[in-house]
C-alpha cells in the first residue's frame, strides 16, 4: 500500500472533536454587549460603595503590586457629606484650590460661549468638555510648567492652565489669523508650544505611545521632566493604548498616562470599549501602578496626580490614572445625544457635578463664598464673550480669515520644495493676489508663559 | 424608484444585502445603536438585530482584522471605517492581510471584505476629516478601490462590492451625502432634483470595473471620480467647453478603454482629482493615456488636484480644486 500522501491533505484525527464532546455547553452566540440605558430608560447608577479612606496612600516609590486595589477601587477625598476626608488628601492650599476652582468655571463659561457660537453659525465645530474639568484642570496644575503634556481635544481647561490666551484658542476656533498654528486645524486641535502642550491630532490615541517617546528622552537626556497624556474610554480600545503601556513598562521613562472614562465615546458606551471592569487594572499585567480616582473630586484628582508625578520625578517610572467621569454634553456639537442617550443620565451620575462639589467644599470651609462664585460667574461670562468678539477681529469665515496664500504651502517641508513653490505660483495666477496683511498675531512673552 | 440622497443609498443597498444574504454582517464605531455618525446605518440594527449590525471598540485595525477572520470563514462583513482618513490604523490589516490573502495562500483563502469610508472634503474638516486616500489602495495588488459619485451608482456599486469575492475598499465621498456638490458651498443643488437621484428600490447592481460617461463630447475629455465629477460638470457648463466628461467610479479594475476611446476621440485630455498631485491615482490615468493615445494626443495632459499638502482647515477652498481651476485647464489643453 503506497502511504505516501499520508500527510498530504490529511488533518490530525484528534483535532476533530464533535459538538457532542463538548461538556455542558453554554448557548453560542455572537455576544454583543447593549448600553445600560439609551432613550426611554431611567438610569439608575448605584452611589458609589466606595469612601475616602478606603485606600491606603503608599510610598510614591510602592511597588506597583501594593496599588492593585486602587487600579480596581475608587480613591476618594471629598466624601458624600462634602467634607475631605483619608489618607490621599492633597497638600494643597486654599488659594491654589480657588485657583482650580476659577480655571474649571472659566473652561465651562468658554464652553457655554463656544457652543452659542456654533449655533449661531459664528464657529463651525466645538468640542465640549462640561463635567469633566477636572481631568484637564487639576491634571494640568499638577505638573510643572516644564513638563510635556499631550492631551486629547476634550480638555480646553488644560490648555487655559497652561496660559494659553483664551482669545488664541478662540482664534484656533475660527481659523484666522490670530490662529497660533495658522488655520491648520479644524476647531479644538490645538497646540501651544509656549505652554509645552503638543499639538492636538484627531486620529485618537496616537499622543499615548508619543508620550512615552517624550518621557524617554528625558530619560535618555537625564532631565527630570515628566510627561502627562490623557485620552478617553473609548480610545483605550486603540492598538497604540497597549504600544504605550508596553513601551513605558520595558523603558519606565517618567511619565503618567490617563484615560478620561467619560463613559461615552459619540454614541458607544464603555462596555463596548473594554470587557474587563476598570481601566486601572489593565496596568497591573504591565507591572505599573494603577490608580482609579473619582474623576469629579478636584481633590482626589489632584493627589493622585501628585503622587504619580512625583514617583516618575523620583525615578520610579509610569503610572496609569483612570479617570472615572461623565460627559454631559454632546460629543461634538456635530452629534444630537438624545438619539441615544437617555436624557436624564447626567443628571443621575453618582459623581454629581465637579464645579459644585469644589464649590460647596470650599464654601463649607470658609474659602469661598456664594457672593463670589456669582460674582465669578458673572465675570467668566464676560470674559469668555469679550474674548471671543476680539478673537473674530482678526477674522472671521464671513469677512475672510486672513491668511495669506503662501501660508498654506508653507510649513510642509523646512524649507518649501520647488515642486510646492510651483504648485504655489499656480494658486496665485488662479486667484486674487496674495493679501498683505501680517500672517500670525504674535503674543507677547508674558502670555506665552504657562501656569506652573 | 424612490429619491434618494447618497446616504439613503447607500443604506439602501445595505439593507437589501442584509436581506438577501444572512452571511452579510455591518459593524464599526457607533453604526450600530445610534446608525453612524453620517447616519448610513440609521435604524438598521433595529431591522435586523444586534448580531449583524453592531457596534465595535474604537479600533480600526482591529476593525478590519476581525472582517478578514470573519470573512475567510463564510461571512461577508461590510465594516465601517468612519472617516477615511481613520483607515491607517488598520493599513497593515488591509494592504498586507487582506490584499495579499488570496495570493499568498495560492488561492486557498480569501475575504470577501467591503471596507466603507467616507471620504474627500469640503466640510470644514481639516486634516482628519478631509482626505482622499485612494491611492495608497490602487497601490496595493488585491484590492478593488471604488467611488462612486451619485445615489444610484453607489447603491448599484456597493451591492456589487459586497458581492465581490475579492476585497473592496468603497469610498463614499461625504461632501456629496447630502446634496450634489458642485464647486458652490453656498448653493448646493439638492438630490432630489438630480435624475441620479432616482434609485431603483430593490437588489441591482452597478457592475465594477465600468466608467460612466457623464456627458459626451468631441473638444476634450475629462477624467475624474467623486465629488469632482460635478465640479467638472459645474465648470464644462460654464465654460461652454464640449467637453466629454467621464466619471470612472471604479479606480481599481480601471475602465481603460472608455478613456481610451474618449481621447483618442477628442485627442485632450485632463484628470481632476481632490487628493494630492504627486503619485495621486491621476498619475496613472496620465501614464496609460500617454501610452494608449500618444498619437492622438494634441496637448500635454493636466492634472488639476489637491495640492502637495495636508488638507487644510482655513484654506478649504483654495486647496480643493474649483471650477475656476478645471475650466482653466481645459483652457490650457484647447489652447495647443
Amino acid at each position: 500500500m503506497d502511504d505516501s500522501k499520508i500527510l498530504i491533505g490529511k488533518a490530525n484525527p484528534s483535532s476533530h472533536t464533535s459538538a457532542a464532546a463538548v461538556k455542558d455547553p453554554l448557548p453560542l452566540a455572537l455576544r454583543v454587549p447593549a448600553a445600560p440605558y439609551r432613550p426611554g430608560d431611567l438610569p439608575r447608577f448605584n452611589p458609589f460603595h466606595q469612601q475616602p479612606g478606603d485606600f491606603s496612600r503608599p510610598d510614591t516609590l510602592a511597588p506597583h503590586t501594593e496599588l492593585r486595589d486602587h487600579a480596581a477601587g475608587l480613591i476618594r477625598v471629598l466624601g458624600d457629606d462634602g467634607l475631605a476626608a483619608g489618607p490621599w488628601q492633597p497638600s494643597i492650599g486654599p488659594q491654589q484650590l480657588r485657583s482650580g476652582l476659577e480655571m474649571m468655571m472659566r473652561a465651562r463659561h468658554f464652553d457655554a460661549r463656544m457652543i452659542a457660537m456654533q449655533r449661531q453659525g459664528r464657529l463651525s465645530f466645538h468640542v465640549s468638555c462640561k463635567g469633566e474639568e477636572v481631568a484637564a484642570v487639576a491634571g494640568a496644575m499638577a505638573f510643572a510648567s516644564h513638563d510635556v503634556l499631550f492631551p486629547s481635544y476634550r480638555q480646553a481647561g488644560l490648555m487655559l492652565v497652561r496660559g494659553m490666551p483664551m482669545v488664541a484658542m478662540i482664534g484656533q476656533l475660527i481659523g484666522n489669523r490670530c490662529d497660533n498654528a495658522k488655520g491648520r486645524q479644524m476647531p479644538v486641535h490645538y497646540s501651544w508650544r509656549a505652554g509645552n502642550v503638543v499639538s492636538i491630532s484627531s486620529p485618537v490615541g496616537t499622543q499615548f505611545p508619543q508620550a512615552v517617546g517624550a518621557a524617554m528622552a528625558f530619560a535618555y537626556r537625564g532631565e527630570r521632566r515628566v510627561v502627562g497624556a490623557w485620552i478617553g474610554d473609548g480610545t483605550a480600545a486603540q492598538g497604540d493604548f497597549h504600544h504605550a503601556l508596553n513601551f513605558a513598562s520595558v523603558f519606565r521613562p517618567p511619565c503618567v498616562l490617563h484615560v478620561v472614562d467619560n463613559q461615552w465615546a459619540i454614541s458607544t458606551h464603555r462596555n463596548t470599549s473594554t470587557g474587563g471592569a476598570t481601566f486601572a487594572a489593565r496596568a497591573d499585567a504591565y507591572h505599573l501602578p494603577g490608580l482609579r480616582v473619582d474623576g469629579n473630586d478636584f481633590l482626589a484628582v489632584f493627589a493622585a496626580e501628585a503622587w504619580a508625578i512625583e514617583r516618575a520625578r523620583r525615578g520610579g517610572g509610569p503610572t496609569l490614572i483612570e479617570l472615572l467621569t461623565y460627559r454631559r454634553d454632546a460629543h461634538s456639537t456635530s452629534d444630537d445625544p438624545t438619539q441615544y442617550r437617555a436624557p436624564e443620565e447626567a443628571n443621575h451620575w453618582p459623581g454629581g457635578d465637579p464645579i459644585d462639589r469644589l464649590s460647596r467644599y470650599l464654601i463649607r470651609n470658609g474659602h469661598w463664598t456664594e457672593n463670589a462664585h456669582r460674582d465669578l460667574n458673572e465675570a467668566l461670562d464676560q470674559e469668555a464673550a469679550a474674548a471671543f468678539q476680539h478673537a473674530e477681529s482678526f477674522g472671521t469665515a464671513a469677512t475672510g480669515l486672513g491668511h495669506p496664500t503662501e501660508s498654506l504651502f508653507e510649513d510642509v517641508y523646512t524649507t518649501m520644495p520647488p515642486q510646492l513653490t510651483e504648485q504655489m505660483r499656480e494658486l496665485q495666477t488662479e486667484s486674487s493676489p496674495p493679501s498683505a496683511e501680517t500672517s500670525i498675531i504674535p503674543f507677547e512673552a508674558q502670555n506665552k508663559r504657562a501656569v506652573g | 424608484m424612490s429619491t434618494m440622497n447618497m446616504i439613503q443609498a447607500v443604506r439602501s443597498g445595505l439593507e437589501v444585502m442584509l436581506e438577501r444574504d444572512r452571511q452579510v454582517c455591518v459593524f464599526g464605531e457607533d453604526v450600530g445603536y445610534f446608525g453612524g455618525v453620517f447616519r448610513a446605518t440609521q435604524g438598521l440594527q433595529q431591522r435586523f438585530g444586534t448580531h449583524r449590525v453592531f457596534d465595535t471598540p474604537l479600533a480600526e485595525g482591529g476593525i478590519v482584522g476581525v472582517a478578514i477572520g470573519m470573512g475567510m470563514n463564510g461571512l461577508r462583513p461590510v465594516p465601517e471605517i468612519q472617516f477615511s482618513d481613520y483607515m491607517y490604523p488598520a493599513f497593515d490589516q488591509i494592504t498586507n492581510e487582506l490584499a495579499k490573502l488570496r495570493y499568498r495562500s495560492g488561492g486557498e483563502w480569501t475575504a470577501p471584505v467591503t471596507i466603507r469610508a467616507p471620504s474627500g472634503g469640503g466640510i470644514r474638516g481639516g486634516l482628519f476629516h478631509s482626505q482622499s486616500p485612494e491611492a495608497y489602495f490602487t497601490h496595493t495588488a488585491g484590492l478593488c478601490v471604488v467611488m462612486p459619485s451619485n445615489p444610484r451608482d453607489a447603491k448599484g456599486l456597493l451591492v456589487s462590492s459586497i458581492e465581490c469575492d475579492d476585497p473592496v475598499i468603497f469610498f463614499e465621498p461625504k461632501r456629496l451625502y447630502r446634496g450634489a456638490f458642485d464647486g458652490d458651498p453656498e448653493h448646493v443643488p439638492p438630490w432630489r432634483d438630480q435624475p441620479e437621484a432616482d434609485v431603483p428600490d430593490g437588489y441591482y447592481r452597478t457592475p465594477l470595473g465600468q466608467a460612466a460617461i457623464v456627458r459626451p463630447g468631441e473638444d476634450v475629455t475629462v477624467v475624474t471620480w467623486g465629488t469632482m465629477v460635478h465640479v467638472a460638470s459645474a465648470a464644462i457648463n460654464e465654460s461652454e467647453v464640449d467637453a466629454e466628461l467621464i466619471d470612472v467610479r471604479t479606480l481599481a479594475p480601471l475602465d481603460l478603454p472608455t478613456i481610451v476611446q474618449s481621447v483618442e476621440k477628442t485627442g485632450r485630455c485632463i484628470v481632476v482629482h481632490e487628493a494630492p498631485r504627486t503619485c495621486g491615482f491621476g498619475a496613472e490615468v496620465v501614464a496609460l493615456v500617454q501610452q494608449h493615445c500618444f498619437w492622438n494626443l494634441e496637448a500635454p495632459i493636466v492634472r488639476v488636484t489637491g495640492w502637495d499638502t495636508p488638507f487644510p482647515h482655513a484654506q478649504e477652498w483654495q486647496y480643493m480644486p474649483s471650477r475656476e481651476r478645471i475650466a482653466s485647464a481645459m483652457r490650457s489643453a484647447l489652447a495647443v
